[in-house]
């Protein structure tokens, strides 16, 4: 439900349906309301038969990518007799993104139980949270519901008497965007710089401390306890249009809305409700002008494309852009958006792990050339050449954050080209004052 | 909660890693394969205990952890969240990326370099009580405009609530 506010009727409210209910987050509570059966179901099964059910619910990584989590799980090696690990990504530092930051906070337990299954399935006896430094709040709700979760026998050397080995250790992150990225994540946790790895060699093969590992988003492993609760053809039948999009998905919802907040929608709820009923709209007065969908790093979107847009993966990408995380940032008319793709560069030149020029490079000169627009001292040159460094910005380094900071500025130049116009012929006044 | 340690560039280096904080660190050492894995959280508690991460606490954590105070370095300064000097008694953090910028977050910034006295980022006001420093995504963008202080996690701050907000760090 989009907490703070009480569900709406076109909500289907499954990992939210707690949010704001402070009960959920004890383990008594949990079990009162229907937690830890999965978990105790998951222990009686074999690994194989787990990532089976996964498999068929066809549920997808909801850190971004969508990868199919069943079959990303299949990809750990069996028997090779050495130790495996689960890293589960609680980094959420994508700006537009704040879902899995209210997971921690309010129903601990489901994230837990969510772990300890996918341990289980993958042949870990050890999950790492990373949980970015800033969440001090969730770290303390999570630093509690472990611990009761090894009271309780959840956790632990025999996991409910079934002999089996699972323990959770929580780290937390110190600042750094890009440790949100599987590889700097894994080189972060082995206490290094959170510097990107080349792959391959994948996780599956060789991950944290070179041994093989699976690493999940926090809202993939929350849904995994419903799905062996209620079985894969439920969780399949989630589903409004494309059957390679099920579920839920919880959506982030910010920037010019009257109501903002976490809205849980079955896949391929058409845009236009969340935005307009479940989020009330624009401020009085106002008109949508602009949505990025899947947090900051995807194609900005303009009204007339979010018009008939489905929200799944293939209805986003269908329409110009891609669901990603889906944090949507909703835009109004009063919006400038040469200032906002500037703010957006900027993240990203910050952001930067700096290991590949295109990326330390592009991103620095991408944010200088549009601060010099919004001076006022832009060259009639300057987005022919944006266009051309966002173009070597793309699909040549590393990890895809430099493809990220090209996403807006290229979308943004081609959409809404006449405002680049207006700072370059001086028709707008200078927005900042420096360059 | 209440503010970090006060330390000071000049002062010398008192170790950090004896009793209960050398304790707590090797509790840690059996849930990591490595003890290199535990740098980042020795880095937190020389934080928590000193305010900041001064050299010779880098070199200390270095000889504890077996790796090389460079290399201690070289991470410390990857992160953002860890304070090379002194800050402010209160340290605050203040979203101003896109989505809290459309929401006025600029505002919110000003708002605090004044009532901080602080009138610039990174700098501390004159009594030492507050640092304003400016944070990228703070994971909370449907509760603009969120602000840190020191551990304290504020949402939907606006200019008008941040001197009721500062009274309560003194
Ligand atoms: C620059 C960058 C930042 C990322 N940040 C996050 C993040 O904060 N949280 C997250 O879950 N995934 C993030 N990802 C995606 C992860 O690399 C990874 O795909 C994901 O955690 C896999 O989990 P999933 O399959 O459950 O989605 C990021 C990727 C990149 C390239
Ligand atoms: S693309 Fe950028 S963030 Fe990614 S590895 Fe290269 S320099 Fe680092
Ligand atoms: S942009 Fe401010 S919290 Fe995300």
């Amino acid at each position: 439900m989009g907490y703070p506010h009480p569900a709406h009727p076109k909500e289907t409210p499954v990992l939210s349906k707690h949010f704001g209910d402070a009960g959920a987050r004890t383990f008594d509570g949990w079990v009162q309301r229907g937690g830890y059966a999965a978990l105790r179901k998951a222990l009686g099964m074999t690994p194989d038969a787990i990532i089976e059910e996964v498999k068929g619910s066809g549920l997808r990584g909801r850190g971004g990518a969508g990868f199919p989590t069943g079959l990303k799980w299949s990809f750990m090696p069996k028997g090779d007799g050495k130790p495996h690990y689960l890293v589960c990504n609680a980094d959420e530092s994508e700006p537009g993104t704040f879902k899995d930051r209210e997971i921690m906070r309010w129903t601990p337990h489901q994230l837990i139980e969510g772990c300890a299954i996918a341990a289980y399935a993958i042949g870990a006896e050890r999950c790492y949270i990373y949980i970015r430094g800033e969440f001090t709040e969730p770290l303390r709700v999570m630093t509690a519901a472990v611990a009761e979760a090894y009271a309780k026998g959840a956790l632990g050397a025999d996991v409910f008497g079934s002999g089996k080995r699972i323990d959770i250790v929580l780290h937390r992150g110190a600042g750094a965007y890009i440790c949100g990225e599987e590889t700097a994540m894994m080189n972060s946790i082995e206490g290094r710089r959170g510097n990107p790895r080349i792959k391959p060699p994948f996780p599956a093969q060789a991950g944290l401390f070179a041994l093989p590992t699976t690493i999940n988003n926090v809202e993939t492993l929350a849904s995994v306890s419903h799905i062996l609760n209620r079985g894969a053809e439920w969780y399949k039948g989630l589903c409004l249009s494309n059957p390679k999009s099920t579920g839920t998905k919880l959506i982030s919802v910010c920037g010019h809305v009257q109501r903002p907040g976490n809205y849980e929608v079955t896949m391929g709820t058409p845009m236009k409700d969340l935005i307009f009923d479940m989020c009330g709209g624009m401020k009085p007065g106002r008109t949508l002008k602009a949505v990025i969908p899947g947090g900051s790093s995807v194609p900005i979107m303009t009204a007339a494309e979010t018009e008939d847009c489905l929200l799944d993966y293939e209805g986003v990408v269908a329409r110009g852009s891609m669901l990603g995380s889906a944090g949507m940032i909703v835009m109004d008319d009063s919006t400038d958006m040469v200032y906002q793709i500037w703010r957006l560069a900027r993240f990203y030149a910050h952001e930067s792990c700096a290991q590949c020029t295109q990326c330390r490079e592009g991103t620095a000169w991408t944010t200088k050339i549009l601060e010099r627009i919004l001076a006022g001292k832009g060259k009639a040159s300057d987005l022919d050449l944006l266009l051309s460094l966002s173009e070597n910005m793309t699909g040549k380094t590393i990890c895809v954050l430099s493809d990220s900071c090209a996403a807006p500025i290229v979308s943004g130049i081609a959409k809404f080209r006449s405002e680049f116009d207006a700072y370059l012929s001086g028709a707008r006044q200078p927005a900042l004052a420096m360059a | 909660m209440s503010g970090t340690t006060h330390g000071h560039a000049d002062a010398p280096h008192q170790a950090v890693f004896t009793g209960r904080v050398l304790a707590r660190l090797e509790a840690l050492f059996p849930q990591y394969p490595t003890k290199q894995a535990c740098l980042l959280p020795a880095l937190w508690m020389v934080q928590e205990e000193r305010g900041w991460i001064s050299e010779p606490a880098m070199a200390e954590v270095a000889e504890v952890l077996g790796l090389t105070p460079a290399y201690v370095k070289g991470v410390v300064t990857f992160y953002t969240m860890y304070h090379t000097h002194p800050v402010g008694r209160h340290f605050i953090q203040v979203c101003t990326t896109s989505p809290c910028n459309l929401c006025g977050a600029e505002a919110v910034m000003e708002a605090l370099l004044r009532e901080t006295g602080c009138g610039e980022l990174g700098a501390t006001s004159p009594d030492g009580r507050f640092t304003v420093s400016e944070v990228e995504c703070l994971g909370a963008c449907g509760f603009a405009t969120p602000i840190m202080i020191n551990d304290d996690f504020i949402e939907s701050v606006t200019p008008e609530r941040v001197a009721g907000i500062l009274q309560g760090y003194k």
